[in-house]
């Protein structure tokens, strides 16, 4: 079995986001990147089916700051090769980056043919389409997202679990190889030891990748006009104090509304 | 041929979703200040009767095949697409939900047009069209203007009142043909039903929900303890049942439940627009949350900049202390 999973960096929303001085960006120098929480399960998904079907894993991710870290923690889960792919960049612009990744993925000698491609279902700046529809399309593959399990894979064709909504779920047939959208892995992301991403770090080596044609990461038919922090029609009525005056706050609330 | 809107209608169990109704209500407001006419597109099998619900639109286009019974998305974007290289529309709003995850993007790909996700309002303004989209789990807002067509819309839940897109006028409606392949790549095998709870949550009229900043499974018995004093019930956001803290039954948002309780208690909750399609209409929400950006504080009636794991041991003495 052979598994490839496309992953991404993007911002760390725990963190601040600040705009930058053109009021249509973000200020991504102030920015902490992370791998995106999908593209997590997907890798996840991905170990747990070669721990099943046997096979080897190849982690693909565009270059970002930090995408060493990403891609040394994803050796010490399990991967086999560990791929960094050059020319693209990450950020608004999907649509681009999803066709990049996709021309570099043929390009390259020994990456395709593979049964499965996993990545995240979404990301948190998907702004002008979704990865994994759009690799699929670009190359030829079925695709289908909200995946939380893989249950079953045998001649030529995977059984996946969708969420739909108000907890239904679906059971989904689709003809190998395809793409998958994960959005969570059957078990939660492993965790790996410090000691162990440091141990990869020594003895693994980032294999490097040229995308054919470097796209810049720009939006191709939308012109971003500003960004800028929500409109909201309201805000909380904030409450402060030490622990205990909140607390009796908050129950002088409850009790006014016949809630305690 | 006045230029058209059109609104890509989603089943659920046979019955239009709300979502759609949402479209067709902002969709209308579009239709009508660009002078457009507003086209809802039924994809489906054997539902002719339902475009008879569709009245908020000048005409309904009923793409009728065997295939798109079956919510796959490749199949329903590949009708999509043929029509729309048929007849040209200026836009296409399309909800975006679980069901149609991928179908706004394929259909994108397939007319080599732009497609957003995450729109949250549309407005046409001189001749063009500019949308609103929730960026970064809810902490920015991106104004974008489209300079090819068509554009392609994928509509976040609550854009419009569902109600403002009801209407009992009778649309005229027309029968359209697509070609599908015979041979789907992607076939639904069965619905799987929902984990049944031990409880009924949309029922309750208190819920203290965790999120992510309840850190480890040890503290969830922090959260159940204060849920018992308040005589209320515990659930969570994503994050938490993904760690396997909490059971799929117990998850409000998109995938799982949509609740409105008396009070919604929002514990280490970021307020991802994913988490607060599910409890929004909550009657008095108060959220607690670390981060003073953080979304949920955009929807809470109270907040508390406070890590929830200090505040709930005090809130729960309390709540037990004015219970006697």
């Amino acid at each position: 079995m052979n598994l490839l999973v496309l992953m991404r960096m993007v911002p760390d929303v725990v963190e601040e986001l600040e705009i930058a001085p053109d009021g249509k960006s973000l200020d991504r120098e102030a920015l902490r990147l992370i791998a995106s929480e999908s593209d997590d399960h997907a890798l996840e998904e991905a170990l747990l089916l070669k721990e099943r079907y046997g096979g080897k894993v190849t982690v693909v991710v565009p270059d970002a700051p930090e995408v060493g870290d990403l891609l040394y923690t994803a050796a010490a889960k399990g991967a086999d090769r560990v791929i960094r792919l050059r020319g693209i960049k990450t950020g608004l612009g999907v649509a681009a980056l999803a066709r990049s990744c996709a021309a570099a993925l043929q390009a390259t000698p020994g990456l395709l043919p593979v049964n499965l491609i996993l990545t995240g279902t979404q990301a948190i700046e998907d702004l002008d389409g979704l990865v994994a529809p759009l690799v699929a399309h670009h190359l030829g593959l079925p695709y289908i997202g909200v995946v939380t399990a893989v249950t079953e894979i045998a001649d030529g064709k995977a059984s996946v679990v969708k969420e739909f909504q108000a907890g239904y779920r679906g059971e989904f047939q689709i003809a190998l190889p395809a793409v998958l959208g994960v959005q969570s892995a059957e078990k939660p992301p492993r965790y790996v030891p410090v000691a162990k991403v440091r141990a990869a770090m020594k003895s693994v080596k980032i294999e490097e990748c040229e995308v054919p044609q470097p796209t810049p990461a720009a939006l191709e038919g939308i012109e971003v006009l500003a960004m800028s922090k929500p409109e909201v029609a309201g805000r909380a009525a904030m409450l402060e104090g030490s622990p205990e005056e909140v607390a009796g706050k908050l129950c002088d609330l409850l009790a006014e509304r016949g809630l305690l | 041929m006045a230029a058209s809107i059109w609104v890509v209608v989603e089943q659920w169990q046979g019955q239009i979703t709300d979502i759609s109704f949402e479209a067709l209500a902002l969709g209308r407001e579009v239709a009508d200040t660009s002078k457009a006419t507003l086209e809802a597109v039924l994809p489906g099998h054997q539902c002719a009767a339902l475009a008879e619900q569709l009245g908020c639109a000048d005409s309904v286009l009923c793409a009728d095949h065997p295939a798109l019974a079956e919510p796959v998305p490749e199949t329903h974007a590949a009708a999509l697409a043929e029509l729309a290289r048929q007849r040209q529309p200026r836009a296409i709003l399309i909800p975006v939900t679980n069901t149609a995850m991928g179908v706004s993007t394929l259909l994108g790909a397939l007319l080599d047009a732009p497609a957003v996700n995450f729109a949250i309002d549309l407005k046409a303004t001189d001749g063009t069209l500019e949308a609103r989209c929730v960026l970064y789990g809810g902490k920015v807002e991106t104004r974008v203007r489209f300079s090819k067509q068509p554009a392609i819309i994928g509509l976040w839940p609550g854009a419009r009142p569902a109600d403002q897109g009801r209407s009992d006028r009778k649309p005229a409606v027309e029968q359209v043909q697509v070609s599908l392949p015979s041979e789907a790549r992607v076939r639904l095998k069965r619905y799987i039903e929902p984990e049944a709870g031990e409880v009924d949550l949309t029922r309750e009229d208190i819920l203290v929900a965790v999120g992510r900043g309840i850190q480890s499974k040890d503290n969830m018995e922090l959260a159940e303890e204060l849920a018992r004093a308040l005589g209320g019930e515990l659930c969570g956001s994503r994050p938490v049942v993904d760690q396997g803290w909490l059971p799929l039954s117990r998850q409000i948002g998109k995938s799982g439940l949509t609740v409105k309780p008396k009070l919604y208690l929002a514990l280490g909750i970021s307020g991802a627009p994913e988490h607060v399609e599910g409890m929004k209409n909550s009657g008095l929400i108060v959220a607690v949350n670390t981060d003073p950006q953080a979304p949920i504080f955009n929807v809470a009636h109270y907040g508390v900049v406070a890590d929830a794991l200090e505040l709930v041991p005090a809130l729960t003495e309390a709540v037990r202390a004015r219970k006697g």
